[in-house]
């Protein structure tokens, strides 16, 4: 597998400005997948009769696609929505709403039967590698459970297969009889890795894999997500909140605040030249490894919101630092503002 | 920031044991650090390295058993200019040096914070114990104190319970606790790790202006190296219950003198650093091998030695003690000289 190039597809970028609410389109010619205006709403119940009272709005119109073989970040503050939107996608929740085609199918009317085979296309890596794995099964069951479940590699031929998938996350075959409480965070983190690789998927959600881990300990496991990516040309979406790691190994970024799209960029274009005034102040926030560096930061004020209740307009008003009296009455749309690149915010005269 | 020369905390040859079914855990074996007035030392090391551990002996937290201080003094200069060692100290002074002269803000805010009692009686009962003022001044004095962290509607918080707010919140709310009597000497273990990069910036900076208010000293444990650049006038580099580096926060990152100080700084991409750029060989992170030492299972020698790339066959004989590298910079490592002599090559 070659690394996409970023290049900008002029055809592909037509497309996207020309149909609203479809865009952002990927830097490869040919789209795995493909999410559409999609919705995920939790109710909140209440009174006596258990109404609907009203939603967490955890992810709201939210569209964007990926190219086959694309490292795309997912950011944002924690409640922005990253978790719920790439469970959404992978149907581990049911979306309320929007589309997500995968390989030009919309997943999310397929019956479950019918979902099997798409299973097996796209998993996850959970973040917290303590509680993701069961510690009543061994190693070799956590990761033959998805084997065992669409009918891979059986009899001895699934040994083998466990062994070698161990041997290509830096792990040995003789971890295989073992409990996951008698390994280290980054071990359990390679173990969750391979559980995800075992039944050779296109696609992987990979749910913040290293915030969990020591210092020392995130290279281990980011090296390896990089090397298997490359190797197994793997599609994936890296939901995270350390930006340098994520401009680091992603092609593209997609910031995301109180479950709405603000920004989508390369990751160098992102970084180096936001357009959102919500990434300028992640980007600012970060602090940075050199003590040498003394810089002015923006500084926003206060919390993110309930997304019970968002702001009407634009949802990031209450703490944008450029927000002027429209910014209350219209939900900008995401539109392209350069080469691959598209912000959700009215005003142009900024940034 | 540094007020020349005044030591406000010497902490010399600690070490906290805790003995448990597996034998003698050595999680402080021998540390040596201090801290000037008004100056924030930086406290970094992975996981298990000890960082809480010595944090939690300076308070005399250690629960005991099965904890145990095996040996050395922390000495400490209170704000009635008196100093005594903490080790030896009674227990009822040492209640009164707690919360009065110093603070500590915890990992986690949620289980720090009681959740039956509202912010106001939290705050407000360290103020009644350690300043003798009545329950009405010390409400006053907790609602001032919310304010002071920029906690809106003060007022009305004061009266509400820890689940009612937000992770920053509450971690405002327990600087608000901390800072309250005026501390010499703040330890804050971790204290935005839980947190996002916005309220993360929100609360150092409400830390830093603090500081310049009240003057105190900050002991301030973290594994996030921007954390430490943006904070630290000096800082102590911990690994398996040791420290293997201490030195001014600009020498730290410019000129490391420890293997795994080095690996540290190697081990985090800086901004602009992409793994691929089109037409360029991909790249990777220099990460350090291994796991995190065990630590009832040290190595008789350098603690590092397993995941250390030069280490070399003296290496495994003795613990190598910290080496003076010069201008307040010292370093646990046999070959240090060798890295001095080829950074200066590197920058010739
Ligand atoms: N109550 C206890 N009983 C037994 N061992 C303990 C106890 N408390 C701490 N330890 C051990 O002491 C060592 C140092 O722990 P400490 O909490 O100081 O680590 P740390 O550097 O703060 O790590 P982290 O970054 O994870 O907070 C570890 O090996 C730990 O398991
Ligand atoms: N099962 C659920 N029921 C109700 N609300 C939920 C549920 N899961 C997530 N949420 C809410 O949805 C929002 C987005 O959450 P999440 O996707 O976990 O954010 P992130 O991963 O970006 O931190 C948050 O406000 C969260 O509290
Ligand atoms: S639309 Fe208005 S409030 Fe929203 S980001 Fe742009 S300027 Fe700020
Ligand atoms: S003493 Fe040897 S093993 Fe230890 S850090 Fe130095 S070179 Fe590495
Ligand atoms: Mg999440
Ligand atoms: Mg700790």
């Amino acid at each position: 597998m070659t690394r996409t190039v970023i290049t900008a597809d002029p055809g592909d970028v037509s497309v996207a400005a020309q149909t609203p609410g479809v865009v952002a389109a990927p830097q490869t010619a040919e789209t795995l997948l493909e999410v559409n205006n999609l919705e995920k709403y939790f109710p909140i119940r209440g009174g006596l009769l258990s109404r609907v009272v009203g939603n967490v709005k955890a992810v709201n119109d939210v569209s964007f696609k990926l190219g086959r073989g694309e490292v795309v970040g997912l950011v944002g503050e924690s409640g922005s929505g990253k978790t719920t939107a790439g469970r959404a996608i992978l149907r581990l929740i049911e979306p309320t709403g929007g589309q997500v085609l995968f390989n030009g199918t919309d997943i999310t009317r397929l019956s479950k039967g019918q979902m099997r085979d798409y299973r097996r296309e796209m998993q996850i890596i959970f973040q917290d590698p303590f509680a993701s794995l069961n510690p009543r099964m061994t190693v070799s069951d956590i990761i033959g459970e998805a084997m065992q479940i669409h009918n891979l590699h059986p009899g001895k031929d699934r040994v083998d297969r466990i062994a070698e998938l161990l041997a290509k996350v830096g792990l040995r075959p003789e971890h295989m009889r073992r409990y996951p409480h008698e390994f280290s965070g980054g071990q359990r983190q390679r173990i969750g890795i391979a559980r995800a690789l075992a039944v050779n998927p296109s696609f992987i959600v990979a749910d913040e894999p290293v915030s969990a881990l020591d210092v020392s300990i995130q290279a281990q496991v980011v090296n390896l997500l990089q090397d298997l990516q490359e190797e197994l040309g793997l599609t994936v979406l890296f939901i995270a909140h350390d930006l340098a790691v994520v401009e680091y190994i992603c092609d593209r970024i997609i910031v995301m605040y109180l479950g709405r799209v603000m920004e989508i960029a390369p990751s160098r274009e992102l970084n180096t030249n936001p357009k959102h005034p919500y990434t300028e102040a992640l980007l600012s926030a970060a602090p940075v490894p050199d003590p040498t560096v003394k810089r002015q930061r923006i500084i926003l004020e206060g919390d993110i919101p309930s997304p019970i209740n968002p702001p009407s307009g634009c949802v990031f008003r209450t703490r944008c630092r450029y927000a002027i009296d429209d910014c209350a009455k219209i939900i900008p749309e995401l539109r392209e503002v350069g080469p691959q690149h598209f912000k959700a915010c009215i005003r142009d005269d900024i940034l | 920031m540094t007020h020349q020369g005044e030591v406000l905390l010497a902490v010399n040859g600690l070490k906290t044991y805790f003995n448990t079914d597996d034998g003698v855990v050595k999680s402080v074996d021998g540390v040596t650090f201090h801290i000037k007035k008004g100056e924030t030392l930086a406290v970094v090391g992975e996981s298990g390295s000890g960082k809480s551990v010595t944090s939690l002996s300076i308070m005399r937290l250690i629960p005991m058993p099965p904890g145990e201080i095996k040996d050395g003094e922390i000495l400490f200069t209170g704000k009635d200019g008196v100093q005594r060692n903490l080790v030896t100290l009674p227990e009822a002074e040492m209640r009164r040096i707690r919360g009065n002269d110093i603070s500590m803000i915890f990992q986690e805010p949620m289980t720090s914070l009681n959740p039956v009692y509202t912010i106001g009686d939290q705050i407000g009962e360290a103020v009644m114990l350690h300043q003798g003022k009545t329950k009405r001044e010390s409400l006053e004095v907790a609602t001032e104190m919310l304010r002071l962290v920029g906690i809106p509607a003060p007022e009305k918080r004061v009266n509400e319970y820890p689940h009612q707010m937000s992770g920053g919140m509450r971690q405002r709310v327990m600087i608000a606790m901390a800072l309250s009597c005026n501390p010499a000497l703040l330890i804050a273990d971790e204290p935005t790790t839980a947190l996002d990069v916005t309220i993360q910036a929100q609360i150092l900076d409400l830390m830093r202006k603090l500081q310049q208010e009240i003057g105190m000293s900050i002991l301030f444990i973290t594994h996030n190296l921007g954390v430490v650049a943006e904070m630290a006038d000096r800082v102590v580099v911990m690994y398996g219950g040791r420290v293997v580096e201490e030195g001014d926060v600009v020498e730290i990152f410019k000129a490391p003198r420890h293997p795994y100080t080095m690996g540290l700084l190697n081990s985090i991409p800086r901004a602009g650093d992409a793994a691929h750029v089109p037409g360029q060989p991909k790249q990777r992170l220099e990460a350090i091998p291994g796991n995190v030492p065990n630590p009832l299972n040290l190595p008789p020698g350098c603690p590092f030695e397993p995941r250390c790339k030069f280490a070399v066959e003296a290496c495994s004989e003795a613990v190598p003690p910290l080496f003076d590298t010069g201008g307040g910079h010292m370093a646990r490592c046999i070959r240090w000289q060798e890295f001095e002599q080829a950074q200066v090559e590197v920058n010739a």
